[in-house]
């Protein structure tokens, strides 16, 4: 226990400096993915026919393809096409457009749990799409939305440690990192683990406070 | 006002509009009855651009109602709609459903837009009411509340699509007091309904509707006391005398 605590001062400081690098690309991937998403919803939602199969068929190839391998692609195939982006660039925006089929996959399901009523009652009083949207459809859509985003959260927050894969040096990539030069497995994964497992805690508790805070009325 | 000319619907190989012409008047009181799956409730939703149809041409003060058009909001801010399920924004409060129109479509002022919406709440009998959510109303209030939220618009006319139909026996009466004011105040009003007492009381005319066709129409009182095409005799023997 004692060599464990030495241990854990040695490596600590530099699993930390990965840990905020996981955060950065999970804030990152998570902003880019929820706005994608939003979008691929709002084209199959939108009731024009070419924009609503155009949405279905993205989601369906990204979903269809290993985040690995589309990480790989953004990271090492587009440079021979002249599109170069830092490892960490290409681990957002790899991870956001991965994560925005199941994103946008959610959002749909969350509209089109609103009764058909309410589109009607919004239409009656002269609102044009858009502003159903806004006013009437998605207010009452991020309640049903919101536990399967917080899944969401939880999930990019422990598949960030992917962009290990494109040489960006989050969490897992230091562990592997410092295991393999000190050979002190079992304090530099237990370390590795004990540390996402404190980031998903918050990430937890604020999905349960805005559940509680859009669970009014 | 309101001008249907030779309307035809159909939903896919169901024909249920088969050519309706009708006329509704400034400040007139309209009823619509008939069996269900007459398409009653079509007519109206055709009128406010809900629903598309196939053939003839709907028009309000000379307007074609064209649901695929981009002037279909336009129209729908001149004729408001009252649904048999309410259909008020749970998110919002009463207050807040009432002036969601005026304040956002009409870019009304808030100050303005409240106190126009207190005013309308207290027409319908629930001042007190305007902070209350409507999982928290009873149907009948909420129906109340649906037509402040029809009325914040400030229509030339107000549909109403079986409005006491979703309530309770005892809560239908307040929704019918306040449809019954409204028409005393002189709004043009077309009302689907199965309140046979409601329609004779305060309609002016009563349109019988049965398999996509007007089948008989006239003064209320006269139609519903003696109507004279057999069918209209059939429906309302049977709506009159259930047992």
């Amino acid at each position: 226990m004692q060599s464990f605590l030495t241990r854990s001062a040695e490596f600590l400081p530099i699993l930390l400096q990965g840990a905020g690098l996981t955060i950065v690309v999970t804030i990152g991937s998570l902003l880019f993915s929820t706005l994608l998403g939003l979008v691929w919803a709002m084209m199959r939602v939108s009731g024009i026919p070419a924009l609503s199969w155009i949405a279905k068929s993205v989601v369906n190839v990204i979903r269809g393809i290993p985040i690995i391998v589309q990480l790989f692609y953004i990271y090492f195939v587009l440079p021979d096409f002249g599109v170069t982006f830092t490892a960490l660039q290409a681990s957002i925006i790899g991870l956001g457009i991965a994560y925005s089929a199941y994103q946008a996959e959610n959002f749909r399901a969350g509209i089109e749990a609103i009764d058909k009523g309410q589109i009607e009652a919004a239409q009656s009083i002269g609102m044009g799409w858009a502003m159903t949207m806004r006013r009437v459809i998605l207010p009452q859509a991020v309640k049903i939305v919101l536990p399967p985003y917080g899944n969401i959260m939880v999930m990019m927050l422990k598949d960030s440690s992917q962009a290990s894969t494109i040489t960006v040096a989050e969490l897992a990539l230091q562990g592997r990192l410092i295991a393999s030069s000190t050979f002190q497995n079992s304090t530099v994964f237990t370390l590795v683990a004990l540390l996402y497992l404190t980031m998903s805690i918050p990430l937890i508790m604020l999905v349960s406070y805005l559940e509680r805070r859009f669970g009014k009325a | 006002m309101i001008t249907l000319t030779n309307v035809h619907k159909s939903f896919g190989a169901a024909h249920v509009i088969r050519g309706v012409s009708a006329e509704v008047k400034r400040g007139e009181v309209v009823c619509i009855i008939g069996p269900s799956g007459s398409g009653k409730s079509t007519i109206l939703r055709c009128i406010n651009g809900l629903e598309s149809y196939d053939g003839g041409t709907i028009a309000i003060d000379g307007n074609r109602v064209d649901c695929n058009s981009r002037s279909i909001t336009a129209v729908r801010t001149q004729v408001s709609m009252v649904f048999q399920r309410f259909n008020l924004f749970p998110h919002r409060t009463a207050l807040e459903n009432v002036i969601e129109g005026p304040r956002f479509v009409k870019g009304e002022p808030r100050a303005a837009a409240v106190e126009r919406g207190r005013t309308l709440l207290a027409r319908v009998g629930l001042a007190a009411k305007e902070d209350a959510y409507p999982p928290q109303l009873s149907g009948g209030q909420q129906q109340r509340v649906a037509i402040a939220r029809a009325l914040a618009m400030q229509p030339k006319a107000i549909l109403f699509d079986e409005p006491t139909s979703a309530l309770d026996p005892e809560l239908v009466g307040e929704v019918l007091g306040v449809m019954r004011a409204l028409a005393e105040d002189g709004m043009t009003m077309v009302v689907v309904t199965h309140e046979m007492g409601f329609a004779r009381e305060v309609a002016d005319r009563v349109l019988f509707l049965d398999h996509g066709l007007i089948v008989e129409q006239g003064p209320a009182r006269s139609l519903l006391t003696h109507p004279t095409h057999p069918r209209t005799q059939d429906f309302l023997h049977r709506v009159l005398h259930p047992i």
